[in-house]
């Protein structure tokens, strides 16, 4: 094994692979994929750089606990099939979350290799040798089917196909119980279909992944809005043993100022959802119509809000400002996306908050005025507190405006079933470790119950609920 | 997949469709509605369900071809499919005993307006039912309405049928012949149900109207269809659609409504041209 041949200081000296990507001028003129991926070769020289360190902290660091050594050892080994074996064992989207982790964050904050070089950005990318190995295996077109045990003629019924829903039904449907997925929208993949944007992950991994379910058996309804057509006791009554809740954070918070209901000023969800999912981007070869902008103001420091800026540059606008209440430091998005959001020409406008909407005579918003904001003392979340700067408004001029402050849960399932019970906020209450709602036989796990989160937290959840529902259809105890 | 069963024009723009949808047709109440899309590179587009049997497995939609993917719709015959059709959506018409009620459908909402006319007179109401259209062609299901309905009363923009004038001219007569409304229910253009809603809260008469904004998701997932309601920004699609017609700032509905004027437009001559399915 060559692996084992390096010492540790020379594994330090290896640089960290730069995965290619596409020109920052090219691909604001197409929607597809940003990073283009690790060649054999990069993928091998960054598997050296890690130093197989025996407590593994960066094991830790994942919600899910990948075997991320044993995992990194395999590619180095050029042994890329066991490699994504050894991921599968505790995450079944290794294409998605090696894209959309927010690795700094969870596996790679803690990495040896990060901390020895004093530096995050320098730990080993985790995450790209899994979205390495991931495709390895597309291109490969080996992925097999698992292996699913004897039917048991049990029925499990999955409200949602979202990371946390498509979780649920690989492990249970592995079981051998039978089941259905009942999603809302005509598309399933839930926020990996409808929210990100295909030049972050391109939508095709998602449709792969669900058909892998459709092969391994699972039933996929899609249009299909529980509470409506069917209530959760409805379902029960039909013969499902187990329901889980998989609906995710389909409620978004609008700003409640004046003017937010001018033409041109869109939720992100909606925005979103137009560009993504009904492909508004090749408008009018495909039906559904999208604001044509110049000028685009987006509110908000996360995930979503980078994603509406970035695809509001791809239909074409000329500015796209991202006007956020602190300062750069306390951007919850990933690091990665802001940085790919900066080299493609979104406007930063940090310690700003809009104040109210003007609109002009024919109902469309045309500006949008803003107050400069300071940082005070620090708030329950220990980050500091923006505080308006008195008399510092400004108004910035804009067609369209889109607000990503973030998701609330969508009362949908909770109103149609007031025996689960939720939070203040609305987020389903399900026991940390069973997923177990109050209402017997009915899970719940992802964005419904953690509040807008992470794909791999609900997936993380998805796998606790589906062992404590093969469980409870095995013993029959709540 | 849903099946089209049986389709026919009602007016030259205004066709009705019965469509297999077994689930959709147990479980729909009046005042629901679906949302689908026509074909795979089509729009989510919301219409009422007109009418339904549960034991036949089939919903009846009244549809006004105004656009691309109303025309689309309006292409397909019997034996085609839908690809897809999600509902149903929106919170039923609350039905209760209040007298009389007074149902205006202008236009293709005389479509929407049937099943409520159904269902209140079925609870026990006297309903006195104003059907109003720009011209004759547009006043369409009259039997139907006269079937649910105690009292018909037509009105044409032009005189071409019943009295000439506007259904406010005809809410109005009523009020003033000294006939006791307990209840309008008013479902048509936006501009007509602002008229409506104008007069009725003159006479303090409670007003219900059934919004018909821009939809996606339908499922309050994206805010696109919202209104203003009182001062209380409401999602159309799960908070709707019917809504207290004296609270609805109809201006700015109207106004969303116009959002992508120039793109469908664009839509549908680009539709035509290149002789797209859509
Ligand atoms: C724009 C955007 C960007 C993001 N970027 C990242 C990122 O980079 N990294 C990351 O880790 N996370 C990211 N997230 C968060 C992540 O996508 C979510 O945490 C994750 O998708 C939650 O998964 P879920 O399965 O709980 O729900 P969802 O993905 O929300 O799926 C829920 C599904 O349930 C369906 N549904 C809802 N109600 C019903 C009903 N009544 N009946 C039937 N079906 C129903 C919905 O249509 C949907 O398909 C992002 C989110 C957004 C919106
Ligand atoms: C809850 C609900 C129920 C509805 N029920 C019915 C129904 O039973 N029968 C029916 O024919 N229509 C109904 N509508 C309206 C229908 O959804 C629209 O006519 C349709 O979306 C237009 O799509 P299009 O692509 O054909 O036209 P577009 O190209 O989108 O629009 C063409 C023209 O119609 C106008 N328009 C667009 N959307 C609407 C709308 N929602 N209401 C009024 N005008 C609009 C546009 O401003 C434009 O001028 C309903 C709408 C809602 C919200
Ligand atoms: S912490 Fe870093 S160096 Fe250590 S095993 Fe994990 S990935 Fe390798
Ligand atoms: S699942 Fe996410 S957090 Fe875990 S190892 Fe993979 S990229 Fe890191
Ligand atoms: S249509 Fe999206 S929230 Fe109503």
């Amino acid at each position: 094994m060559e692996n084992t041949k390096l010492t540790n200081k020379e594994r330090l000296a290896i640089p960290p692979q730069k995965m290619p990507e596409q020109e920052p001028s090219e691909r604001i003129h197409n929607v597809n994929e940003v990073p283009l991926g690790f060649t054999e070769e990069m993928a091998v020289a960054e598997a050296e750089r890690c130093l197989q360190c025996k407590n593994a902290p960066c094991v830790k660091g994942c919600p899910v606990e990948v075997n991320i050594p044993v995992f990194i050892q395999f590619i180095a080994e050029r042994k890329f099939r066991e490699a994504v074996d050894a991921i599968k064992v505790t995450n079944v989207l290794p294409a998605v979350c090696g894209r959309v982790c927010p690795q700094e964050e969870q596996c790679q904050k803690p990495c040896t290799v990060g901390k020895s070089l004093k530096s995050v950005d320098r730990a080993v990318q985790i995450g790209k040798l899994e979205r390495f190995v991931a495709d390895w295996e597309m291109a490969q077109n080996t992925a097999v089917t698992p292996e699913i045990k004897t039917e048991t003629g049990k029925k499990i019924a999955i409200i949602g196909c979202g990371p946390a829903g498509i979780t649920v039904a690989a492990d249970c449907r592995r079981e051998g119980h039978t089941v259905t997925i009942f999603e809302a929208l005509h598309k399933p993949g839930g926020v990996l279909a409808y929210g990100i944007p295909e030049f972050r992950l391109p939508k095709k991994i998602v449709g792969r992944e669900v058909d892998n379910l459709v092969r391994m058996g699972v039933e996929l309804r899609a249009n299909m809005v529980i509470g409506k057509i069917y209530t959760i006791d409805e379902l029960m009554e039909n013969g499902y043993d187990a329901v889980f809740v998989g609906t995710g954070a389909g409620l978004p918070v609008f700003l409640n100022i004046p003017g937010e209901n001018l033409n041109g000023v869109y939720s992100a969800n909606e925005y979103l959802t137009r560009a993504n999912l009904m492909q508004a981007y090749s408008f009018p070869n495909t039906a559904t119509p999208i604001a044509r902008s110049k000028n685009v103001a987006v509110f908000g420091g996360g995930n979503v809000a980078m994603d509406a800026a970035r695809t509001a540059l791809r239909l074409g606008a000329k500015n796209v400002y991202l006007v956020y209440r602190r300062s750069r430091d306390e951007m919850p998005a990933r690091k990665e996306e802001i940085h790919h959001a900066e080299e493609e020409g979104v406007q930063m406008n940090y310690l700003q908050n809009p104040v109210r909407f003007i609109g002009d005579d024919k109902g469309w918003v045309s500006g949008v005025e803003c107050l400069l904001m300071e940082l005070g003392e620090p708030d329950d979340s220990g980050r500091r507190r923006p505080v308006p700067v008195k008399g510092s408004e400004f108004v910035i001029p804009v067609d369209t405006c889109i607000v990503a402050i973030g998701n609330a849960s969508n009362p949908l399932i909770p109103h149609t079933s007031p025996d689960i019970k939720v939070t203040r906020w609305g987020n389903i209450i399900a026991d940390e470790e069973t997923l177990k709602t109050s209402k017997k036989g009915v899970f719940a796990g992802g964005d419904i119950v953690l509040g807008a989160a992470t794909v791999i937290l609900a997936m993380g959840q998805g796998r606790r609920a589906a062992r404590a529902i093969n469980e409870y259809l095995a013993t029959g105890q709540w | 997949m849903n099946t089209i069963l049986e389709k026919e024009f009602l007016s030259p723009q205004v066709f009705r469709m019965k469509v297999e949808a077994p689930e959709i047709a147990k479980k729909r109440k009046a005042g629901q509605f679906i949302i689908l899309r026509v074909n795979e590179s089509g729009e989510r587009i919301p219409l009422t369900i007109a009418d339904a049997d549960p034991a036949a497995g089939w919903i009846e939609l009244v549809v006004q071809a105004v656009g691309a993917t109303t025309k689309a719709l309006s292409e397909k015959k019997a034996g085609d499919s839908i690809i897809d059709m999600a509902g149903p959506l929106g919170r039923p018409t609350h039905i209760e005993k209040h007298g009389t009620v007074v149902m205006v459908g202008g236009g293709i909402g005389i479509a929407p307006a049937h099943p409520i006319a159904q269902a209140m007179k079925a609870a026990g109401n006297t309903v006195i039912s104003i059907l109003g259209g720009r011209s004759k062609e547009l006043v369409i299901m009259e039997d139907k309405m006269r079937a649910a309905s105690d009292e018909v009363i037509i009105t044409t923009d032009d005189g071409s049928y019943g009295t000439k004038g506007l259904v406010t001219d005809a809410i109005q007569k009523l009020i003033d012949g000294g006939r006791k409304i307990d209840m309008v229910i008013a479902i048509g253009p936006p501009v007509m149900m602002k008229f409506v809603s104008l007069l009725t809260k003159k006479y303090n008469i409670p007003t219900q109207v059934s919004l018909n904004t821009i939809m996606i998701d339908g499922t309050g997932m994206c805010g696109g269809c919202r209104v203003t309601v009182g001062n209380e920004s409401k999602f159309v699609c799960v908070d709707g659609p019917e809504f207290d017609g004296h609270l609805v700032n109809f201006d700015e509905m109207i106004q969303r409504l116009g959002m992508y004027r120039d793109l469908e437009k664009e839509s549908l001559d680009h539709a035509c041209k290149i002789g797209l399915d859509r």
